[in-house]
């Protein structure tokens, strides 16, 4: 059970899949141990294990590109639109404060169309994560529970002989 | 203004008072006194609840007040602040509650310290945490100080005082006895008067115009003598390229900080899962939205039927432009209608700075106790001692609040709130993204990301107009004024996320691959979560 995890962590880390090799020669030498003097909170040995199993398995990683495949676009169009937004309403006034309808011109109409897009936004994000990732995410939480739950009946099996 | 409905908001307000007191004792009954109960209420809250808390905790009085009040003066360009508070919660949805719910317990540093040394990056984050809460509160406690200057007209210093120091002290007590469990109730009751009496206040705008919106912006654009610019941008900050930085500026602190804003962060550990987290941001999406929405037809509203100079002669930076509007609506301050709905009007927004200030003032004490205490402490500290720790930060943090409140007190409260959010948006979540995305991310760069956005921000607004150099400044005497724009974010934002990168990449410690792989398992998937 007392496994001291964390020592092991290079050779975990070579083996990792989403490991970038840039960053490994950054700084002098052996890494200093900065991390743990505080880290009781953390859940019994062996759960990082579970943890990097967890990562590399194909269940999670579907959860994952879903999550990123969704996300990832949507933030940088709703940020790019906002910026555009912010941006066109202080470097060209002019354009903006072409009537459109009566009173209404293109700058009110960006403002709510910054309202319209965003509740759009929110409806897609809720129904995607309904139904794309809850359940898969669910699952993982249980393999996740019940790997811990296993490795913890273990460690008491071997205690009590 | 006559003194009866002075009396009468004042009694409305008192009845807010009592409700929520008769909440604090009656939540507090079988408290167990946990930290789990105190800073988190237990995670038993429903989205729906929840949905109405943090609509509750971030549709503060600097909106309702504020933000109408800026677009009764300025037209088009008091729009953005609905916009950017608005658009802020995609940030919040996609990136942020989720993944917070399922990796953190009650504060910001959980989140970042689950993968690296705590003890730096815990201080770090609760430092910065604390200071966005204290300029926070500080807009709360001005938007105070006008109501009531308002209802007391004008001249009342001592009373003002008085009434603000009141306010502090009543937060005091809500929190420290009721903890979450009450403070989330408070949200609750406030954010329901809170959009009653903006449908209310709508409803009656645009039956004065018939329905006829074009009517509307019309009026507006003839009373402010201002024409058809009214409608369009650049009245406020269109003057020259300081300003219009100052607005790019804005925009970019108002859509990026509400990720970083302690007490919303804070709200998403009161619900049992990330499922009813996702689904509580998108119950509160809907009711901010509609709720800016209401504050623009408020706004311009208030621009048609009192006129800017009405506004203005009330509170110089627009603040009161509500409650006047509503006393005008009801038929004339002086008629009974008149009187009875600007007292209604007047005590919402009392009640909403109380529970903004309160929700403020635990997520900060949950700060202080959680992170800051818990890592300066010696090692023998026990849980029963951290929640007496945040009950007297509650105290401490609620006292500077009324300080600095008193002193800022001629400043629109839309634009404090504005300095609160870029110091979040700076300081809070470059950490935050950067720990829950980045592999690679180590100790040194959270806490460079911390300091690196925290002290340029607070750095650039203590040189900016806002401290001094001109006529409206803090301290319109002095002259230190070295930074040209009023809101650091277009500054200090891009620094925080620089720093958090440099000291990563500077940083000796290689990423613990077994910690980010828990944090990111644990954040998408909620295993192990509390």
């Amino acid at each position: 059970m007392d496994k001291h995890e964390g020592r092991d962590a290079g050779t975990i880390r070579l083996d990792d899949p989403w490991y970038d090799a840039l960053a490994v020669g950054w700084g002098e030498g052996a890494a200093a141990d900065t991390a743990g003097p505080m880290a009781g909170d953390r859940p019994a040995p062996g759960a990082s294990d579970i943890y990097l199993e967890v990562q590399r398995s194909a269940a999670f990683r579907e959860v994952r590109s879903r999550y990123r495949r969704f996300v990832i676009p949507a933030t940088a169009g709703f940020f790019f639109w906002y910026v555009a937004y912010v941006i066109a309403a202080t470097a060209a006034p002019g354009l903006m404060a072409r009537p459109v309808v009566g009173a209404v011109n293109v700058a009110l109409l960006a403002g709510l169309g910054q309202f319209l897009t965003t509740f759009l936004l929110t409806w897609a994000y809720a129904r995607h994560a309904r139904l794309r990732r809850d359940r898969a995410a669910l699952d993982l939480r249980w393999t996740v529970f019940e790997q811990e739950r296993g490795r913890q009946r273990n460690g008491a099996r071997e205690e009590g002989r | 203004m006559s003194t009866e409905h002075q009396a009468l908001a004042l009694v409305l307000f008192s009845v807010f008072i009592a409700i929520t007191l008769g909440i604090t004792t009656w939540v507090s009954r079988n408290r167990r006194g946990s930290a789990e109960e105190f800073y988190a209420g237990g995670r038993l809250f429903s989205p729906l609840e929840n949905g109405f808390a943090i609509a509750g905790d971030y549709m503060s009085a600097a909106s309702f007040l504020g933000i109408s009040g800026l677009i009764a003066l300025f037209g088009y360009d008091g729009m953005l602040y609905s916009v950017g508070f608005l658009v802020a919660w995609l940030v919040v949805l996609f990136l942020v509650a989720e993944l917070v719910r399922n990796c953190g317990r009650f504060t910001l540093a959980d989140v970042v310290a689950a993968r690296m040394s705590q003890r730096p990056v815990r201080i770090a984050a609760g430092t910065s945490s604390v200071v966005v809460c204290v300029l926070y509160l500080v807009a709360q406690m001005v938007g105070a100080g006008s109501l009531v200057g308002l209802l007391i007209g004008g001249s009342g210093t001592a009373a003002k005082t008085l009434i603000v120091i009141g306010v502090g002290a009543l937060m005091v007590v809500y929190v420290s006895f009721g903890g979450m469990r009450a403070t989330t109730w408070i949200q609750i009751v406030k954010a329901v008067l809170l959009m009653g009496g903006a449908v209310t206040l709508t409803v009656l705008v645009l039956l004065r115009f018939h329905g006829d919106v074009n009517q509307l912006l019309t009026t507006a654009a003839g009373r402010s003598g201002h024409g058809a610019r009214f409608l369009g941008p650049g009245l406020k900050y269109g003057a020259d390229w300081t300003a219009r930085f100052d607005f790019i500026s804005l925009g970019l602190a108002l859509v990026l900080g509400t990720a970083g804003l302690p007490h919303i962060l804070s709200r998403f550990y009161t619900v049992p899962t990330a499922r009813a987290a996702r689904r509580s941001v998108v119950w509160a999406i809907a009711l901010i939205g509609g709720f800016y929405l209401m504050t623009i037809v408020l706004g311009f509203g208030a621009a048609a039927l009192l006129g800017p100079g009405e506004v203005r002669a009330s509170n110089a930076s627009g603040n009161t432009a509500v409650p006047l509007l509503a006393g005008f609506l009801g038929g004339g301050i002086d008629s009974t209608g008149g009187a009875v709905l600007f007292a209604f009007v007047a005590a919402i927004a009392l009640a909403t700075i109380l529970a903004v200030v309160a929700g403020i003032t635990l997520a900060s004490s949950a700060s202080v106790a959680h992170d800051l205490y818990a890592s300066l402490k010696r090692r023998h500290g026990r849980q029963r001692s951290e929640v007496a720790v945040a009950k007297v930060a509650a105290v401490g943090i609620g006292a500077v609040a009324i300080a600095l409140g008193l002193l800022a007190q001629d400043l629109n409260v839309a634009f404090l709130v504005g300095l609160a959010f870029a110091v979040a948006a700076s300081a809070n979540l470059p950490v935050l993204l950067y720990s829950l995305f980045w592999r690679e991310f180590t100790t040194r760069g959270a806490v460079w990301s911390v300091y690196g956005g925290l002290v340029p921000a607070v750095l650039l607004v203590v040189l900016s107009p806002v401290v001094s150099g001109s006529a409206d400044s803090l301290f319109p005497g002095a002259d230190f004024q070295y930074f040209p724009l009023q809101n650091p974010g277009i500054v200090s934002i891009p620094l925080g996320f620089l720093a958090g990168w440099l000291g990563t990449l500077t940083s000796a410690e290689a990423p613990d691959a077994a910690k980010h792989a828990e944090t990111e398992v644990r954040s998408l998937t909620g295993a192990g979560a509390v």
